[in-house]
């Protein structure tokens, strides 16, 4: 019985050296040298300044940009804090947030009767979601160009050269990265 | 549906069952005592492991020798992890100085990781140091996989040898399966995931200034994003192979840093099955009849398809209070369309329907949407697969060893039927089995109604849930339900950091585990004793068809009378409140 105890510690010991310690060290060395920029964080930089990840979403409320998705995280896209609403589907807040946003995106543009895609009035799970469906997307670009002054037609052209597609066209949902598409939309002016 | 998504689910099922066979006929080979192809990489190694810990490769060991061993070193390991946490405020790798986890979540963490659980109380970026992620979560994600797999592994060898007092080396097994299979399957894994954005660095977090300025709650302007980095490609693929789910982030698999792109994604979904559904193969081999292996993956495979429907159509249905607000949930090819609450844009409702249901059916627990935001029928999916023990491919041996409990129960009540000695695989099974498999069956089932009833009628457990109503209800019963089969996902408004639910759902998870690995190394043994009875024309053939059916009739019957009240008083009613909305 005591030898067991003694092969366990030692057992715990050499697993703990071998799948805590050499297997990520081995594959934060081979991730570094082959993927550098993907492994750590996809960062957006410009002239020596983080401008933000191309994985994580950002908050933005000025109509002159395209809007995310509602974020549960406290402040909104707190990537040190991920976190979803976790609200049921019959939850008051649910409803009263989805409400809140709706009337925010309707006084921001009063001449849009579309309805209003889903995923603009929800929060995503990780409360970080980079992207926006192409729906939702095409209903903000009236918005977005009669605040900048510009052609609607040009926004739309925008969105479409930045959707990005099923992989294979099969897996996964087409949808648009919003801090790449208003980052390239302050390079139009 | 759309037709997308059939081709979705179509093509999930289909990449399981074609790699099924090639992964299952490696690791027999493995658990024979081959290891083709990589026996000369890794055979040094090995043999430096056991001289090191002293175990003798060709030992065999009674099934109480062996069940001692296989708690000695989760006992230890449980210990280990308590400790890191307590003291990782002192321990280097820990760059952003997070303090010591308190007492009763670093216990619920430590149960949760080692019983191969990985509930998670805590939000991952801002308790676990990199040290405590590595030394003790990522560990643990390998050897709970380890321990469950060597448990089965023994248990086919019960079936498989004839009048034997012994069942195997609990070490051998331990260490060929982290070795052979676990190992080489992470490291590409992990490697894939980094390809596609999945960061794995010792950076402290990175500082982005934010294009347009914020607002916190308070109206403080917030003009930096705080990005949070860490080795999480190392942990998501192990945790994805080896049933684990415990996240790098707070968020899990819905984390863009945890799983950016629809392809990690489809590869994540699909690691969470792929060594249980090959497992089933496995069996089949090892104990001579490949067909027997096949009737399992069939049972499995015919109740995996059937509630994953389910889902996929309630949640492209969408939220009717939604609906009538104004919003479009119609699924076009320019928007997923369905219930979007809680799931990212970049995999819509599909994928995370058939991850809920996937990572579920497994004891996996990982998440990529919020099962809490779910439809009633939408989120009963994924708490009925966790209720019925989580045997559809299932945790990486724990559900293979768990349908093979409902197996023994299908034969035995086959034979009081036609009245006939029951019989499987050759073995007779007797009282003693039965009473292992009930104990098996019944102590999680136990466990997840004890547990939820004491919460709702303590004012300890009531102040947890976030939703008013009925789906307060349901975020108690799936925290027992996913305790008691460990699984580790959540409805995860539930307020569960707390010293009522960290210590209630840390007793539940260590119970759950234990209670049935040691009833079936038990039966194992009882098994191994027994003579070989050859087939004759009474034998019930248990690869056909029929038994199939009867195998996942046992299955619905025996959950559904243990779980319809409960699923009443959460779910059922709460889709009707819907409807009538």
């Amino acid at each position: 019985m005591i030898r067991e105890l003694k092969t366990a510690l030692l057992m715990l010991a050499v697993m703990t050296i071998l799948t805590g310690l050499l297997y990520p060290l081995a594959i934060t060395g081979v991730a570094q040298l082959a993927f550098y920029r993907s492994a750590n964080g996809s960062l957006i930089e410009r002239s020596g300044k983080i401008l933000g990840s191309e994985l994580i979403g950002q908050p933005f409320d000025d109509p002159r940009y395209f809007w995310g998705r509602l974020s549960a995280t406290n402040p909104a896209y707190n990537a040190a804090a991920s976190s979803g609403s976790n609200y049921g589907p019959l939850n008051p807040v649910l409803l009263k947030a989805a409400q809140a946003r709706i009337d925010a995106l309707r006084a921001a543009d009063p001449g849009n009767k579309d309805l209003i895609p889903v995923d603009l009035v929800t929060s995503s799970g990780s409360g970080l979601d980079p992207h926006i469906s192409p729906a939702a997307a095409f209903y903000e670009a009236a918005r977005v160009a009669s605040k900048r002054g510009m052609a609607v037609r040009r926004v739309r052209a925008l969105i479409a050269a930045h959707i990005e597609t099923r992989w294979l066209g099969i897996f996964g949902e087409p949808r648009v990265n919003v801090l790449e598409l208003n980052l390239a939309l302050d390079r139009m002016k | 549906m759309t037709s997308n998504g059939i081709l979705r689910c179509l093509l999930y099922i289909g990449a399981l069952t074609a790699l099924a066979k090639p992964l299952g006929e490696y690791m027999a080979r493995v658990y024979e005592g081959h290891a083709p192809g990589l026996e000369r990489l890794i055979g040094p190694l090995e043999r430096v492991v056991y001289r090191l810990c002293g175990v003798k490769a060709g030992e065999e060991m009674t099934w109480q020798r062996y069940s001692y061993a296989m708690l000695a070193f989760n006992g230890v390991g449980l210990l280990v992890v308590y400790l890191l946490q307590r003291l990782q405020l002192h321990l280097p790798l820990n760059p952003m100085r997070l303090g010591a986890v308190s007492p009763d979540s670093a216990f619920n963490t430590a149960v949760s990781f080692a019983s191969n659980t990985n509930w998670q109380g805590y939000g991952g970026e801002t308790t676990m140091s990199y040290l405590t992620q590595m030394l003790g979560l990522t560990v643990q994600n390998f050897v709970s996989a380890a321990t469950g797999m060597a448990i089965l592994v023994a248990l086919i060898r019960g079936f498989a040898r004839k009048q034997a007092e012994t069942i195997g080396n609990f070490w051998v097994d331990l260490t060929r399966t982290t070795l052979y299979i676990l190992l080489p399957l992470s490291a590409v894994l992990a490697l894939f995931l980094v390809s596609q954005g999945v960061v794995q660095t010792f950076r402290p977090s990175a500082q982005a200034t934010l294009l347009q300025p914020a607002k916190d709650s308070k109206g403080g302007i917030v003009n930096e994003q705080t990005i949070a980095l860490g080795p999480a490609a190392s942990q998501v693929a192990i945790k994805q192979l080896g049933t684990n789910g415990g996240g790098f982030f707070n968020v899990n698999s819905s984390h863009p840093f945890e799983n950016p792109t629809p392809l990690s994604n489809f590869l994540e979904m699909l690691a969470i099955n792929l060594i249980g559904a090959a497992l089933c193969c496995t069996f089949g081999r090892m104990t001579g009849d490949a067909r027997q292996g096949w009737a399992l993956f069939g049972a499995m495979t015919i109740i995996f398809a059937s509630l994953l429907a389910l889902c996929v159509v309630m949640e492209q249905k969408g939220n009717p209070a939604l609906a009538k607000l104004g919003v479009n949930q119609a699924a076009t090819e320019l928007q997923p369309g369905g219930n979007m609450e809680g799931k990212e844009a970049r995999f819509g409702v599909v994928d995370s329907a058939i991850w809920a249901t996937a990572t579920t059916a497994a004891s996996n627990g990982s998440v990529n949407s919020m099962h809490d935001s779910f439809t009633p029928l939408g989120g009963f999916v994924p708490l009925v697969m966790i209720l019925l023990g989580e045997i559809v491919y299932g945790g990486v041996g724990s559900g293979l060893y768990g349908m093979i409990l409902f197996v023994v129960v299908a034969v035995f009540l086959a034979g009081l039927m036609v009245g006939r000695t029951p019989e499987y695989l050759g073995k007779k099974v007797e009282a003693y089995e039965m009473k292992m498999a009930s104990i098996g069956i019944l102590v999680p089932a136990a466990l997840v109604l004890l547990g939820t009833a004491l919460a709702v009628v303590t004012a300890a457990g009531r102040t947890g849930p976030a939703n008013p109503g009925p789906h307060g209800f349901s975020e108690i019963l799936y925290a027992f339900a996913s305790a008691g089969n460990n699984n580790g996902s959540a409805f995860a408004g539930l307020s569960a950091n707390t010293f009522f639910y960290n210590t209630s759902l840390g007793v539940t998870m260590f119970f759950a585990r234990y209670w049935i690995a040691i009833p079936v190394l038990a039966m194992a043994g009882s098994l191994a004793r027994k003579k070989l009875v050859p087939a004759s024309g009474g034998t019930l053939p248990t690869h056909t068809p029929l038994f199939v059916f009867f195998l996942i009739a046992v299955i619905l019957l025996v959950g559904a009378l243990t779980f319809f009240p409960a699923l009443a008083l959460g779910p059922v009613v709460e889709h009707l409140m819907l409807a009538a909305r």
